[in-house]
């Protein structure tokens, strides 16, 4: 197979690919986000503590993360046809990666947002915040730089799903490598394809490392641009732990732990 | 300005239960600096945090500004507007700060004033004039995490005033800090008190914040309000266990048979040369263990603990005449089989 042979192949199959993750990671974002932060305010001893909504939300999540996803692509073709009207290609390939990555994303949301001090909670409540303050206002800002790292988790996995969902007709890279490399022996065009996965992977992976970074760099002492300038004139601690800003863009939530050089 | 009467909060977990307070009756004047000392687990964050329901009461009322918020708390746990319409004016500062890290030192100030519906303009000039009320002009566009501790806290009362409150709650807001910060911090939070007319409710583990700071001072032991006055009532009350906490003289007696006696003075008595005199009138040998002078509350206390040679009821006349220069006279416990708490009055035995 010639380049001009694989050139339109490969873009096609790149657009199909994208164009999956891309309104999975919509649709999980949508679901995930509301879900797991609601598995936090529902909990015991929480905002709108409610058990039974609780374990019903916690047991659905459970369920969806549980199944493997490739049972959970074959099981939904019914319920693809329904909703987009067939079950092939990147359109019905976009239910299952959404279903799938919703509980993957509201775990995700949910860990995040647990790791949110408390403390501050109590604050916008004595200031006399409702609910949606507190969402709004604390948990949300706060955990940004964490549900920032799971959505960029989110929408890899999401990347290695879609090439899956390419193995039951959804088209995109994964469906360009069964059907030319693995069944037509085309070698070539699959070690192409494996370096765009690669490629695509890599990019969204320091495309969200830069984000998570740029935000976790207000909670830590490495300072943000402005400040930056302000510390090297006075502060010195601040230039001694290149470190803190990495290990913060980990664990942002424990940035206020980091001690007072005072 | 803050009364509660009979709170009681029980914790209920995992079957066991756990009561945190236990029938307290606060009273706390407008325009007081009211502390309250315990040791850890006493209750003291509980009854902070009951006075502004971010904790339930299992039972008793709560009383700020004459509004009786128990009454306003509704039936479930979630704060109705009128509960959160009340906390808004009641300020709270905490011990690790609270501050939100993803926001500058000004967007925190300003959060209150955005709950409470603020225009944007209005509250960066409210966040700017507070900022430069405790001293950080200069900090509005940084982020908390830049900041030393004492400046957090700073950043925490601006945050707590922005709703132009009449009572000021502070659960360990100097616990954190180092010894210098906290002073710093205990001479804002004084200037508040007496430029503003805030009331100020502190809950502490720290004899020295009540000493620096406040009016009056309540002692709680197992959830229960087991002392509570003003200062200077503290001080003159025999055998009061705040009074020697917050003003302990030390030294022990140099044998068996011997009296030992913690006489405090105040204010006139301060300036009499008692001690010489009892020793002339009686012609006794009196020797100073231990003796202090401090202000508290801005006034001039001394407190010296004297040993008297024989038994308690060898010296019943000396103590008598102590007493009678008005002066404030304990017999301590110190070698006495007999429990603790023995003022002069159940000394006798
Ligand atoms: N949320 C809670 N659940 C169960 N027990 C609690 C809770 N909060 C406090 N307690 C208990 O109530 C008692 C008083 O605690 P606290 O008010 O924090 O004391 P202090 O502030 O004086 O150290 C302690 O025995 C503590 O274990
Ligand atoms: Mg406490």
């Amino acid at each position: 197979m010639t380049w001009s042979e694989m050139q339109p192949l490969l873009r096609d199959a790149c657009l199909d690919t994208l164009f999956m993750v891309w309104w999975s990671t919509v649709y999980a974002i949508i679901g995930g986000l509301p879900l797991g932060i609601l598995l936090v305010l529902t909990d015991r001893g929480a905002l709108l503590q409610n058990v039974v909504v609780n374990k019903v939300l916690g047991a659905i999540v459970n369920l969806g993360r549980s199944l493997p996803f490739i049972i959970l692509l074959v099981w939904l073709i019914p319920f693809s046809r329904f909703v987009v009207g067939t079950s092939i290609g990147p359109s019905a390939a976009v239910v299952a990666l959404a279903i799938g990555a919703i509980p993957f994303f509201a775990r995700l949301v949910e860990t995040a947002v647990r790791e949110v001090d408390h403390g501050l909670v109590e604050a916008a409540q004595s200031m006399g915040g409702g609910t949606w303050t507190v969402v709004l206002k604390v948990l949300l800002p706060q955990a940004l730089p964490s549900v920032v790292a799971g959505l960029t988790t989110t929408v890899i996995a999401l990347i290695g799903y879609s090439a899956m969902a390419g193995a039951v007709g959804g088209g995109g890279l994964g469906n360009l490598a069964i059907a030319y490399g693995f069944q037509r022996h085309e070698t070539g065009l699959m070690n192409i394809t494996i370096v765009l996965l690669i490629v695509i992977v890599t990019v969204v992976q320091l495309l969200g490392d830069l984000v998570v970074r740029r935000l976790a760099a207000r909670g830590s002492r490495q300072a943000a641009p402005v400040g930056l300038r302000r510390l090297r004139r006075t502060a010195v601690p601040a230039q001694r732990k290149p470190e803190a800003a990495a290990r913060s863009a980990v664990a942002p939530a424990s940035a206020e732990d980091v001690p007072d050089g005072s | 300005m803050i009364t509660t009467k009979g709170l009681t909060k029980v914790y209920r977990s995992r079957g066991r239960e756990v009561t945190a307070l236990d029938g307290v009756d606060l009273h706390v004047r407008e325009g007081e600096v009211y502390g309250v000392v315990g040791q850890s687990g006493a209750g003291k964050s509980t009854l902070i945090r009951c006075v502004n329901l971010l904790e339930r009461p299992s039972s008793g009322t709560v009383t700020v500004a004459g509004q009786d918020l128990t009454a306003l708390a509704g039936r479930g746990p979630r704060a109705n507007a009128e509960l959160r319409k009340a906390r808004s004016r009641i300020g709270m500062v905490f011990q690790h700060f609270n501050l939100l890290s993803s926001r500058t030192v000004q967007s925190n100030i300003e959060l209150p004033l955005e709950i409470l519906g603020v225009s944007g303009q209005e509250r960066s000039r409210k966040a700017l004039e507070l900022l430069d009320l405790v001293g950080l002009a200069d900090k509005a566009k940084a982020y908390p995490a830049q900041l030393s501790g004492g400046q957090k806290q700073r950043v925490g009362i601006a945050r707590a005033l922005a709703g132009d409150p009449k009572v000021l709650l502070s659960d360990e807001s100097t616990s954190a800090l180092d010894p210098e910060t906290t002073r710093s911090i205990l001479q804002l939070l004084r200037d508040l008190n007496r430029q503003l007319g805030l009331t100020i409710l502190l809950i502490t583990h720290e004899m020295e914040v009540v000493k620096t700071i406040c009016d009056s001072a309540a002692l709680m032991k197992g959830g229960r309000v087991v002392e509570h006055g003003t200062v200077s009532e503290l001080l003159a009350t025999p055998g009061s266990e705040l009074a020697a906490e917050l003003f302990p003289v030390g030294g022990e007696p140099s044998g068996p048979d011997r009296t030992v006696v913690d006489v405090t003075f105040h204010g006139e008595a301060a300036t009499q040369p008692v001690i010489s005199q009892l020793s002339r009138t009686y012609n006794i040998d009196i020797s100073i263990l231990g003796a202090a002078m401090d202000t508290v509350c801005g006034k001039q206390v001394g407190r010296m603990r004297i040993e008297l040679p024989g038994r308690f009821e060898e010296n019943v006349v000396p103590i008598g005449f102590l007493r009678e220069q008005g002066l404030q006279v304990d017999v301590a416990p110190v070698n006495d089989p007999a429990p603790a708490d023995k003022s002069l009055k159940e000394g006798a035995k």
